[in-house]
């Protein structure tokens, strides 16, 4: 007797919702036994990491700055995905967006105006998307997968940052730290939308998703990346280019990572060396938890966010190193992939020997 | 420019190269079988923690290396079960093995952090090892010598033996391999953590010998300079051996500019130079016509067994 795939005609839309909220919760009692195993007091440092955001509202600020550049970040990757083309330099792509806006910030500097803000934007959106655009060159030229093209590409951006902000852009009323000049108040967003409360960067979260919804669901250039994606031939034969798709996820998905490194860069309000904070390689979870679909990536967004913050919260009361947070999300994403099986598979237990065949997913 | 100064260059170069040339060689044999596996950085990281806590803790560097060895192996297994067993996607598991090896090894070395052990030492005498001149040959430590022994051998093993053979049939067309018999998931799996374990090893180079304390992420992105040089080395031991130590020239120019505030570049033109030239040289094989030099045709695709 053993246990025996069976692969689904249709992936499961149950086990598609149900395998992330299993995922979590999977991991909340797997952190129970890994802190306890480790000498800290298990429950409480799991409450700390995964509900103490949620009640407190003094978190809730902390969690939404985070989750914005997160949810924007994977919604453009969320197209890509579907279209199964990897690009997973998108925290390069997110610095040079940052980079972009600190260009027009340089030069702006003495100036005053509403136009500066979009400006800026336009410019980090443009900068992520060509940066983009170098693997997706590379891919429909020569060949090259984007995969590693584009992940060799966030390395040359770090480098580029610090040349930046340790050479030509060096702050110079800053006691020789690497870092640039602070903004002016033109060049950042309020801290809150019309006294509401609610940051800008969620409120374009939200926009973006919603954006996204209307695409994936009701554009044919929607269609058309998932249908690259599931049935690449068929795609084909049916007159959609994959070179086209190739160009417009990156190149979209690019100019998303640029937007949120804009947003990071307002709010932070200048580009140090502790400005790459891995929210690009984060939102690969956050697009996979959330299974490419703009309402998914948005909670998962919220989900990840909340581990960032309930990370900090769990290190001050319970003690648990810094790095606890990456492991969560890691172990979430572990379960995540894991669980992808049963969307596309039934478990059965068998009793005859299994058939011998080989065959693709 | 001294003969003291060439000499102590290339004992630079050789130590900051180790590292990136052991677990470049681990993942040549991970991606000859037809799996990416990015979690490179990760393992190594993972090494760092097991190698440095298990010398400090029993005093014997030895078996320090031999546990390194065994968690870098292990965090290759949870990513082997997740691709090949279970079908996930290479890329995402990959990263997410970065994510968990960054992870674990900053919360188990949190108890290590600002602890110095004795640094491994050069295995021949101490007249050869700290000789003015014969140090260039014979002052490095035993992670060096075998790092070159190893990616000698995996030359050896994967264009001259029948298993190399069949691994690279594995990693071709993993679907032919499995037709005529050959047990493709285990090879890999087998591959998988042969990969892991080597990184585990380069990980203990880096808090045994280069700079012997543990700190939070000390491999400071040389498991992607590592992935970079697989993909320089167009997939072939030969060159990987030289692409290494011209990588390594690169990161000790990068440290030179640093140090010293100019090497003709600035130090991050030299630290980006590696991913810049190894994107080139994929481009170039990658446009190239023929098979020789290129990635295997398997290369991060999934092989799922219907049974």
């Amino acid at each position: 007797m053993r246990l025996r795939l069976e692969k689904r005609l249709e992936p499961s839309r149950t086990m598609l919702v149900m395998t992330p909220v299993l995922s979590v919760i999977a991991i909340m009692i797997l952190g129970v036994i890994i802190f306890d195993g480790l000498g800290y007091d298990g429950p409480q440092a799991v409450w700390e990491l995964f509900f103490t955001p949620v009640l407190d509202v003094y978190k809730w600020r902390d969690v939404a700055s985070k989750a914005a550049p997160l949810i924007i970040i994977a919604l453009g990757l969320s197209l890509g995905n579907q279209a199964k083309i990897w690009n997973i330099g998108a925290e390069g792509q997110y610095i040079l967006g940052a980079i972009g806006a600190a260009g027009v910030a340089f030069v702006t500097q003495s100036m005053t105006g509403f136009w500066i803000i979009p400006l800026m934007i336009l410019v980090g959106m443009t900068c992520g998307a060509f940066y983009a655009a170098i693997p997706a060159v590379l891919r429909t030229r020569y060949g090259v997968s984007e995969v590693l093209s584009s992940l060799m590409f966030v390395y040359v951006s770090l480098q580029l940052l610090s040349y930046l902000i340790t050479g030509p852009w060096k702050d110079p009323d800053g006691h020789n730290f690497p870092q640039t000049a602070q903004l002016t108040d033109a060049q950042v967003l309020p801290h809150e939308v019309w006294n509401s409360g609610i940051l800008p960067g969620l409120l374009i979260a939200l926009i973006v998703a919603i954006i996204f919804y209307i695409i994936v669901s009701r554009t044919v250039f929607g269609f058309s990346v998932r249908a690259i994606g599931e049935a690449p031939h068929a795609a084909r034969y049916g007159g959609f280019s994959s070179n086209g798709i190739v160009w417009a996820t990156l190149m979209i998905s690019g100019a998303m990572a640029g937007l949120a490194g804009v947003l990071e860069l307002m709010q932070l309000t200048r580009l140090n060396l502790g400005f790459p904070s891995g929210y690009g390689f984060t939102a690969i979870i956050v697009s996979l938890l959330g299974r490419s679909h703009p309402i998914g990536v948005f909670i998962a967004g919220i989900v990840l966010a909340i581990t960032y913050v309930g990370g900090q919260v769990a290190q001050t009361v319970v003690h648990v190193p810094n790095a606890t947070a990456g492991l969560f999300q890691a172990l979430l994403l572990f379960a995540i992939l894991a669980s992808d099986l049963l969307v596309r598979y039934r478990v059965r237990i068998n009793v005859s020997s299994p058939p011998k065949e080989g065959q693709r997913s | 420019m001294t003969l003291t100064f060439i000499i102590d260059a290339l004992v630079t170069v050789i130590g900051i190269t180790t590292p990136i040339l052991l677990a470049a060689s681990g993942e040549l044999v991970v991606e000859k079988s037809g799996v990416i596996n990015l979690g490179v950085e990760g393992m190594m990281l993972v090494g760092t923690i097991a190698g440095f806590a298990v010398t400090f803790e029993t005093g014997n560097p030895w078996l320090g290396i031999l546990v390194a060895t065994l968690a870098g192996a292990t965090a290759a297994t949870i990513f082997a079960v997740l691709v090949l067993s279970l079908g996930a996607n290479q890329v995402a598991t990959g990263l997410a093995l970065t994510i968990f090896g960054i992870g674990l090894s900053s919360l188990i070395g949190s108890n290590y952090v600002g602890i110095a052990i004795d640094p491994v030492e050069s295995p021949f005498p101490d007249a050869l090892a700290n000789d003015s001149f014969w140090r260039v040959i014979f002052g490095h430590s035993p992670f060096v010598y075998f790092a070159i022994v190893l990616v000698l051998a995996i030359g050896w093993f994967i264009n001259k033996t029948r298993a190399g053979l069949v691994l690279r049939a594995v990693g071709e067309n993993d679907l032919s391999a499995h037709s005529i018999g050959y047990p493709v998931i285990a090879i890999r799996y087998a591959a998988v953590a042969f990969g892991g374990a080597i990184a585990g090893i380069a990980g203990a180079d880096f808090s045994m010998v280069i700079s012997p304390l543990w700190a939070e992420q000390m491999t400071a992105g040389r498991g992607w300079i590592a992935l970079a040089l697989v993909v320089f080395a167009g997939w072939r031991a030969g060159r990987l051996l030289a692409g290494a130590y011209f990588f390594g020239v690169l990161m000790a120019l990068e440290l030179y500019a640093k140090a010293s505030g100019h090497a003709i570049f600035p130090s991050q033109f030299w630290a980006a130079m590696p991913y810049l030239i190894a994107v080139i040289v994929l481009a170039l094989i990658s446009s190239r016509d023929g098979k020789d030099g290129k990635a295997p045709a398997c290369l991060g695709k999934p092989f799922i067994p219907n049974g």
